[in-house]
């Protein structure tokens, strides 16, 4: 069963990246776009459409969608908190607060660095979250963790806003923040990619500890798991995948809500399977999102982000519904 | 021997004076701030109407306009934050966390794609429209929000509102992103919780909103001080409790919403400033509604001066100011707060 649910995501992955990469703004036929793939030739202009643009924005969906998923997983995991997600725990406002000091501040900085940059911004965001809905009655599995989030992520957000209208540069962070992987290089990908792969499996290789820590801290310690280095891995390993997917195709929330829930309803609750199958549906998810966001009104894009709330709104709303535990 | 009654009331009447002689202080600091300065006399000379010329058009054509503003503003965030936690029973409830700013936001971005301008008389609609906004993202709030059985239940309250802050941000960028730069560079200000509003037009626009909607709460304290009992207690001694919940909320919302629409989407101040009013007058609407309302004033005209006179020669929104305040008290009441208790969500 569980082999039959991989076979089917991966068979619909792989569907979902071809008609990704055949269609675009530009109709082009189905050889060129793949002679461009896998023979290509810097002459035609067809062959560099798909080599420069369709091509890494197609793979940058894939990675970063994996990436979020994947770090939606791990945190709902350790924090046993449904709610857990990269953007409510304040990743991605953490990551575009350290891009707006480095836009006014650094403006010298090369891609590189930035994308260094966002990502601490990521993790000290997400420490000081984690750190507050420790400190809170109820602790990590508690709701108030949402919430503490999303009002640090508020008082974040308003000091980028703050910083990008002081020095006037609202439409370039804005251009960052709502970009997606439309701006991906290959280049770009051949780093994060090796980087989300690693994690994942290692992430995965937690699993089992992971599944021990969700049933809850006595269960899991009785089982001979070590909760405090599980929970701390854990979300270290989730900071790494969503900030640096943050730095890459900028703020998209939801994806790491919305997958593993969907993940656990299949599969159950073991996470050594939870982990690979939510890459593997982060990835279509994403793939789709990026595809609808430049073929719902060509040749202008829809803002990736918005196109996954539309999903993520509802789905968080059912969620809070649903929720019917104390705090 | 004083009552309780007598007690609270001189408390609020001592409260409420010492914060009028800090309102008026800052208030003329914020006159007294600027490229220019004016000396205090000069400003008391210039609003008797013998000042020099330069000093009168400084005065009330540039800075009053925009001070009255704030003061409007600063006293409906206050009051509608009272109203909403009240009514909700909820003391984290704040009209920009629970998402309601977010439909003012949605509002004002379809004023600006289909009318272009900000300018003249089309002013005067812009609290309609983010009223208009306001009120329909609050609807599907508070029916979200809703439970058949178990009423209003707060910490969904919050929840329902982040989520649906989420998804209207998203539906304001996808617009937002259609508008020309200069267009675009309003909305990002307003969104940061800039006072825009500098002409006595927008003065007019907001004044009867707040004059209007400020007395009809006032003159419902009592209402308000039965939610604080309970649904059940509230109808058992003869409030029409369902009723009474949505009226006051509407007023809040639109208090709020036509105060966010010159000022921009400024949260914070309406939590923060009841929490304020209620330690220094006591529990009862009837005390503490004014207090809120001082104290939204005098955090709103603070928060704009500092904005624009520190950190020159640029201004800083508002908006940023207050919430690099009322950010961390959300999370410090949010953190001391008791999870089982009725009140203290």
């Amino acid at each position: 069963m569980t082999g039959l649910w991989f076979a089917a995501a991966f068979a619909a992955l792989l569907m979902s990246i071809f008609l990704a990469i055949s269609y675009g703004a530009k109709q082009l036929t189905l050889e060129a776009v793949w002679a461009a793939v896998f023979s290509y030739d810097p002459d035609i202009t067809a062959h560099q459409i798909v080599h420069e643009y369709r091509l890494p924005r197609v793979l940058g969906a894939v990675v970063t969608g994996m990436a979020f998923a994947v770090a939606g997983a791990v945190m709902q995991g350790v924090t046993r908190n449904p709610m857990a997600d990269a953007g409510i725990l304040g990743v991605n406002a953490g990551a575009a607060f350290v891009v707006a000091l480095c836009f006014a501040f650094l403006p010298g900085l090369s891609y590189t660095q930035l994308i260094l940059m966002s990502f601490i911004g990521a993790a000290l965001s997400t420490l000081c979250i984690v750190l507050l809905g420790s400190a809170t009655q109820g602790g990590l599995h508690s709701l108030r963790l949402t919430i503490a989030g999303a009002v640090v992520a508020a008082i974040l957000h308003s000091f980028s806003s703050g910083i990008a209208i002081y020095y006037d540069l609202s439409q370039d962070l804005a251009f960052w923040y709502a970009g997606g992987v439309a701006g991906v290089k290959l280049e770009q990908l051949k780093v994060l990619a090796p980087v989300v792969l690693i994690v994942i499996v290692w992430a995965a290789s937690m699993g089992r500890s992971i599944t021990f820590l969700s049933l809850g801290d006595e269960s899991a310690a009785s089982l001979g798991v070590y909760t405090g280095r599980i929970r701390l891995l854990g979300m270290a390993a989730a900071v790494v995948l969503a900030g640096a997917s943050v730095s890459v195709a900028g703020s998209i929330g939801f994806v790491g809500l919305v997958v593993p829930h969907i993940a656990r309803r299949l599969l159950g609750v073991d996470y050594r399977k939870v982990i690979p199958f939510s890459a593997l549906l982060g990835a279509i998810l994403l793939v789709w999102a990026d595809f609808a966001s430049r073929m719902v009104n060509p040749p202008r894009e829809f803002a990736i982000g918005a196109m996954v709330a539309m999903i993520g709104v509802p789905f968080f709303l059912y969620l809070a519904r649903k929720e019917r535990r104390e705090l | 021997m004083m009552s309780l009654e007598q007690k609270r009331t001189a408390r609020a009447v001592v409260a409420g004076i010492l914060l009028l002689a800090v309102a008026v202080i800052v208030v003329i600091v914020s006159l007294n701030t600027g490229t220019i300065r004016l000396s205090p006399s000069s400003i008391w000379r210039t609003l008797l109407g013998s000042g020099t010329r330069d000093e009168t058009l400084i005065l009330f054509d540039y800075r009053l306009p925009r001070i009255v503003i704030t003061v409007l503003a600063g006293i409906g965030l206050g009051i509608s934050g009272a109203v909403l936690q009240g009514v909700s029973r909820n003391s984290l409830a704040d009209p920009g966390i629970l998402g309601i700013h977010s439909g003012a936001a949605l509002g004002l971005i379809v004023f600006v794609s289909f009318f272009r301008t900000m300018e003249g008389p089309a002013a005067m609609l812009i609290p309609m429209f983010t009223f208009a906004g306001g009120i329909v993202i609050s609807i599907i709030i508070f029916l979200l929000a809703y439970d058949r059985y178990k009423g209003m239940i707060p910490i969904r309250l919050i929840l329902v509102g982040i989520a649906i802050e989420a998804g209207v941000s998203a539906i304001t960028l996808f617009l937002s992103l259609k508008l020309d730069e200069d267009t675009y560079t309003f909305a990002a200000r307003w969104l940061a919780g800039s006072v825009w509003g500098r002409d006595w037009v927008n003065v007019w626009a907001l004044l009867p909103w707040v004059a209007v909607l400020v007395p009809i709460i006032y003159s419902r304290a009592r209402t308000l001080d039965l939610f604080a009992l309970g649904d059940e207690t509230a109808s058992g001694v003869g409030s029409h409790v369902t009723r009474n919940r949505m009226l006051m909320l509407g007023l809040a919302v639109a208090l709020s919403c036509a105060s966010v629409s010159m000022t921009g989407g400024i949260g914070f101040i309406g939590l923060v400033a009841p929490h304020i009013a209620r330690r220094l007058a006591g529990p009862q609407h009837r005390h503490f509604l004014p207090i809120a309302a001082l104290t939204g004033l005098v955090i709103m005209v603070s928060a704009d001066t500092i904005g624009r006179s520190i950190f020159q020669p640029n201004a800083v929104p508002a908006g940023v100011i207050v919430a690099a305040i009322g950010g961390p008290y959300f999370l410090y009441l949010l953190l001391s707060s008791k999870p089982n208790s009725r009140r203290n969500y």
